[in-house]
């Protein structure tokens, strides 16, 4: 098998990333508002909420205001007023701070929602995209999705959905309050709220693609730590953490300078609004002194020109403040833009419209003609045809790499070859469900996958509805049970992948177990028992062949004590079937089999 | 935080230059209501209008200058965090490297990965934070706190009465939130983990249809993580509303205060009016402090997951005592040696008990054992992956706890039952960071039967691997570590259990080329076949970890019932072939 082509695909999908059109941010958007509009009354209740709190945040200055026109001079003071006014203030800010709360904890728990839904359906998608996709994605890429892109969107919605709701509130309040006090004094917003607005677009045209580069070095980061942490100790074995070190290290170099960089450039952002809100402020100074020397008809007082700059300040604050936010929202629009690539990469391609599903009877396999390259242009299996009679135990044999595991893969559809015929009692796979397919057949493949939980859940993998005494019936033929036994919590002991104490073999036991607890009508061993001594596969066997009776079998196997008894043994060789027969009929042709067999006791 | 306060300590002048800058805009920033008061109240009442304009101007040249001492450092600030931040990560991940094995198996691959990760993002956001708003906001409110002292001492003693309650309230609601958040990124962990298992488990998921289940499974991960931080920021979230009433009631209560100044004529009613403005100001300082609470919170939470990492015991040291020294145990001839050695991983039922075992330079041991006997578990003892419980392993007659871990290393071929190549090219997969020559690399790749094959592909030995070779076969794979293992020409060669996905064939070919090509190589193969381990000069039988038999082929096949046994279940029919074979022309 040669997957040559991988490695191109690969590179050119990384490469992808970087040099794909950028999606509109009108579309990022959209989409992320659909993710919102879903919890469209969580978002009503907070706009009401924060409607309310800035409502009588804002009546707090018009209040104060009220109370300083009441205070005039030495012994001139309208104290009836002052304290009318300073009661209702207290009662404002009371209730004002009161449904702030409220509203932090619905957002907080709407943008919870929002980000649950978002992992739920990247995590989704992930399970429906074909094997391909994870031969040529690092798991530490993907992982970052989760770990960074994600979290940065929810960090920015949790923390600037709240400033923004709560801010353009204000701002409008705060516009109508200064337009109500003096029109003509509102004009010098006309000046700097347009420049504010047109300097940040053009700042986060430039800053964005800084993010979205700031993204994808992230997760190459990640990729590097992930694969380099799981070789942990193949790389203390051959004493190279000094090289993994310097190779982390350029990539957390490229990492933090791509973050650094989106910072710098976004560093002016906050700053520069500011400065248009100060300059506003000197503005208002100036234009309200003419006010009140020369007004005329727009004459202010003293009192009205105070609680105006107090307005303004309440106008302009939250207006830095989005200015801030919105260099934030620009790492999120990138991450949000690296997430729905994600949602948007093809899923496995669905089953037909018609599609039945698979009804096994007797189990007959037969492959016709069948023509497949992982790459087109790179043929592996060239016309490969068998067939399989239900119940008949189908043996491959051959060196390695010349397609043995590519052809299961065929069988269980991970793959489709680009012409011929598979059949299952004389059913086209293509035009059955895959997961009738694949449940009809049981599985046990040469590199083990636990996953962490207990042992039971382990082995009951395939079937949860298993009773324990399934269970341990399971585990005994597989000859795992009294390795299970001595352990301190027995079939409760929680095991990983990674963990100690638990051997290769005993590894393979357990996923063998597992697959004698399925009731399919077929099963393919993948070099199932490489890691298991030739004595318990002996006693294996013998369950399994208790297990295999009437059922159609492929066995691939390097130990050709294994397959001795098959009724049929396919010696492949560069994707092509050489010689077939049974292991009499092989050994007296003195081909090539016969070649392989002796092999063993030179 | 403590040990993240030793990386920021150095950085420590360039963040007072930057604070510095950002000081002077602060005050300026701070200049600009006073200014606006001495308009109100000096300026516009003399009528000047040429004096209120240059007044306007000046404001206006303050902006200025704040605009400018906001953004340099601002960028120093991202520079800072950028820098620390690099050098957090770098040693995180440096340590992690250097971890145990046991170590590594305690903390689990999917915590340290998001260790790296995710803890590091909440650093890095947390030091750019801090800079930009932790400098800026303190400077604010302590300034605005001192010029409305100085303006009117009787009005600022109602801020500075709230200064205490406040802040008892922020150290109240940080000390509770960060353990949530610390809580927190153990869920998160969770959700690596399983996010993980699913990327490399996708096969097996497939083939048993279990997409709809793995999706449940990830849910309730995915819904415990965000009930958890749902929790953490509403714990968090009570903060900013709490300051606001805080202040907004103190401001009440400087008018009331002013009220009766101004009635008594201690006070001018322009005071109270810029005294409404440093309050907005102090108001925005303190909202931006809450709002810094809770991102240090968070990145307190991964401090201290980075420092749990960072603090870890350098595990498996050389012992210095003597040095090198050959053990007075040791024989003479020697060259690696297990004398009465046992060991548990959990500490619980032994996994190896008094084993001992010797073999001389050049020469060959096989082990062989049933699943679970043990096999493995004398190569990580052997490479002092782990510590023997009991007994000591010797090679060339020093206790392997007193050689230098790179020393040791060094000596090294190995490759494990499950190996790791990476997405590189294949020539760097063999070299694997050593500094060899091509030519060996060519050597090793033919010696490991891997010539073939490589040479078929585009680009030979410059082809690129994808991620963990999944674009090879698993005899492909098992050829490339091997070849990995040799072309360091190491003193010791270990093969667990590594030649299981080749066809005898091909394995037969590569025994021979080892006899032939390493000669001087002392060898350890672990092994299924008996066909493997046949002609080594040594064989060990392992059975539950205790030694059942030990000896040469022949020998075992005379004394060794498990040998024997093992033997029987491999050769078959085939064993009468190969005793053909070695009588030769008898039959």
């Amino acid at each position: 098998m040669n997957r040559n082509g991988m490695s191109a695909s690969r590179a050119s999908l990384q490469k992808g990333v970087l040099d794909k059109p950028k999606m509109k941010t009108s579309l990022i958007l959209k989409r992320l508002w659909k993710y919102l509009y879903k919890f469209k009354w969580m978002l009503l209740l907070a706009a009401a909420l924060s409607l309310g709190s800035n409502l009588l945040a804002l009546c707090g200055p018009e209040l104060s205001g009220r109370a300083v026109d009441a205070i005039h001079d030495i012994g001139d003071v309208d104290f009836h007023t002052v304290f009318y006014c300073c009661g209702l203030m207290l009662l404002c800010y009371a209730f004002s701070s009161a449904f702030e709360w409220l509203l932090s904890v619905v957002l907080t728990k709407l943008s919870q929602r929002v980000v649950f839904q978002m992992r739920k359906d990247v995590f989704e998608r992930l399970t429906t995209l074909p094997v391909s996709f994870f031969d040529t994605h690092q798991p530490g890429d993907i992982l970052s999705y989760i770990s960074y892109d994600i979290d940065t969107v929810n960090t920015s919605l949790s923390s600037d959905l709240i400033q923004v709701c709560s801010s353009i509130i204000t701002v409008l309040g705060s516009l109508v309050m200064m337009l109500s006090i003096n029109p003509p004094l509102v004009l010098v917003f006309v000046v700097t709220v347009p420049i504010s607005i047109l300097f940040t677009r053009y700042r986060s045209r430039k800053v964005r693609p800084l993010f979205s580069r700031r993204s994808v070095k992230m997760g190459e980061l990640n990729g590097y730590a992930e694969e380099s942490i799981t070789g942990h100790k193949t790389i203390k074995s051959y004493h190279q953490e000094e090289t993994v070190n310097r190779r982390f290290q350029e990539k957390n170099v490229a990492g933090c300078d791509a973050y650094y960089e989106a910072d710098y450039a976004s560093a002016g952002m906050g700053p520069s609004v500011n400065f248009i809100n100060n300059l506003s402020l000197a503005l208002i100074s100036a234009f309200g002194a003419l006010l009140y020397l020369f007004g005329g008809r727009f004459a202010l007082t003293l009192g009205d020109l105070s609680s105006f700059v107090l307005y303004s300040r309440k106008f302009s604050g939250p207006i830095n403040e989005i200015a801030n936010v919105i260099s934030e929202l620009q790492s999120a629009l990138a991450a949000a833009e690296r997430v729905f690539a994600l949602l948007d990469e093809k899923p496995e391609v669905a089953d037909a419209a018609d599609a039945k599903e698979l009804k096994v009877e007797d189990g007959e396999v037969t492959m016709e003609n069948v023509r497949f390259g992982y790459r087109p242009e790179r043929e592996i299996i060239h016309g490969l045809s068998l067939k399989a009679e239900g119940g008949s135990l189908t043996a491959i044999v051959g060196p390695t790499g010349a397609g043995k595991t590519t052809l299961t893969s065929l069988l269980m559809r991970f793959y489709d070859p680009q012409s011929g015929k598979i059949n299952i009692d004389d059913q086209s796979i293509f035009d059955v469900t895959r997961k009738s397919l694949r449940l009809s057949y049981a599985m046990v493949l040469q590199e083990t996958w636990l996953f962490t939980g207990t042992i039971r859940d382990n082995i009951a993998y395939g079937r949860p509805d298993a009773t324990d005494e399934e269970v341990i019936s399971a585990a005994k033929a597989a000859h795992i049970h009294d390795f299970i036994m001595a352990l301190p919590e027995g079939y409760q002991t929680v095991i990983t992948e990674d963990g100690v104490n638990i051997s290769q073999g005993q590894k393979q036991l357990m996923t063998i177990a597992r697959a004698m607890l399925l009731n399919a009508q077929m099963l393919i061993l993948d070099e199932a028992t490489s890691n298991v001594d030739t004595r318990t596969e002996i006693r294996i066997q013998a369950a399994m062949r208790e297990l295999m009776k009437g059922k159609t079998c492929f066995v691939i196997a390097h130990r050709l004590s294994t397959i001795q008894n098959a009724d049929n043994i396919l010696v492949v060789r560069d994707g092509d079937i050489v010689e077939q027969g049974t292991h009499k009929e092989l050994l007296a042709k003195k081909g090539f089999y016969a070649n392989l067999y002796y092999s063993q006791f030179a | 935080m403590k040990k993240l306060w030793e990386y920021i300590k150095p950085y420590l002048l360039r963040m007072t230059g930057g604070f510095a800058i950002k000081f002077t805009g602060a005050i300026m920033d701070l200049l600009i209501p006073w200014m606006l008061s001495t308009i109100i109240d000096d300026v516009i009442p003399t009528g000047d209008m040429g004096r209120v304009l240059i007044w306007g101007g000046l404001m206006i040249l303050c902006a200025g200058a704040v605009y400018a001492f906001n953004v340099i450092p601002n960028r120093m600030a991202a520079h800072v965090a950028r820098d620390i931040t690099e050098e957090v990560r770098r040693d995180l991940y440096s340590k992690t490297s250097s971890l145990s094995c046991a170590q590594v198996d305690r903390l689990t691959i999917p915590s340290l990965i998001s260790r790296i990760t995710s803890d590091t993002y909440n650093i890095h956001r947390m030091l750019n934070m801090i800079q930009r708003l932790g400098v800026r906001a303190p400077i604010l409110l302590v300034g605005g706190l001192i010029v409305t002292m100085a303006m009117e001492p009787r009005l600022g003693v109602v801020l500075l009465l709230l200064m205490p309650l406040m802040g008892f309230t922020i150290w109240f609601i940080s000390k509770k939130g960060i353990p949530m958040y610390t809580e927190t990124q153990r869920r998160v962990d969770r959700l690596v983990q399983t996010v993980r298992e699913n990327v490399v488990g996708i096969r097996v998921i497939k083939a048993l249809s279990k997409e709809g289940y793995e999706r449940e499974r990830f849910d309730k991960i995915n819904g415990d993580l965000a009930h958890q931080e749902a929790k953490a920021g509403i714990t968090m979230a009570a903060t900013n509303p709490l300051m606001n009433l805080f202040l907004n009631f103190g401001l009440v209560f400087v008018i009331l205060l002013g009220a009766f100044l101004v009635n008594s004529g201690v006070t001018k009613i322009g005071r109270i009016i810029a005294f409404q403005s440093y309050f907005t100001i102090i108001l925005t300082a303190v909202i931006s402090l809450s709002r810094m609470f809770v991102i240090l919170s968070k990145g307190a939470a991964s401090a201290g997951r980075i420092a749990e990492v960072l603090d870890m015991p350098e595990d498996l040291q050389p012992e210095l005592t003597a040095g090198e020294e050959r053990d007075p145990k040791a024989a003479d001839d020697e060259f690696i040696a297990f004398d009465h050695v046992t060991f548990s991983y959990l500490g619980q039922t032994p996994n190896l008990s008094d084993l001992s075992f010797t073999i001389k330079k050049g020469e060959t041991l096989g082990i062989i054992g049933s699943t679970g006997s043990g096999k493995s578990t004398v190569v990580n003892l052997l490479m002092r992956l782990y510590d023997v419980t009991g007994g000591q392993v010797r090679i060339g007659g020093v206790d392997v706890k007193k050689i230098p871990p790179e020393k040791l290393h060094r000596m090294f071929g190995v490759v494990f039952q499950s190996d790791v190549l990476f997405a590189d090219t294949i020539q760097e997969n063999i070299a694997f960071g050593r500094p060899l020559e091509r030519g060996q690399i060519e050597e090793a790749a033919t010696e490991a039967q891997a010539k073939d094959f490589i040479l078929e592909r585009d680009g030979s030995y410059e082809s690129m691997l994808t991620i963990r070779g999944s674009n090879l076969s698993g005899g492909q794979r098992q050829r490339l570590l091997i070849a990995r293992a040799l072309a360091g020409q190491p003193p010791i060669l270990i093969l667990d259990d590594s030649s299981s996905a080749l066809d005898y064939k091909t394995d037969a070919s590569l025994r021979q080329a080892i006899r032939e090509n390493l000669s001087d190589t002392t060898s350890v193969i672990v092994a299924q076949r008996i066909s493997s381990v046949m002609q080594a000069d040594h064989i060990l039988v392992l059975e539950s970890g205790k030694e059942v038999g030990y000896g040469t082929h022949d020998q075992l096949m005379e004394s060794c019932p498990v040998y024997q046994e093992i033997a029987g279940s491999q050769l078959g029919d085939g064993i009468q072939h190969h005793k053909n074979q070695q009588k030769g022309v008898t039959v």
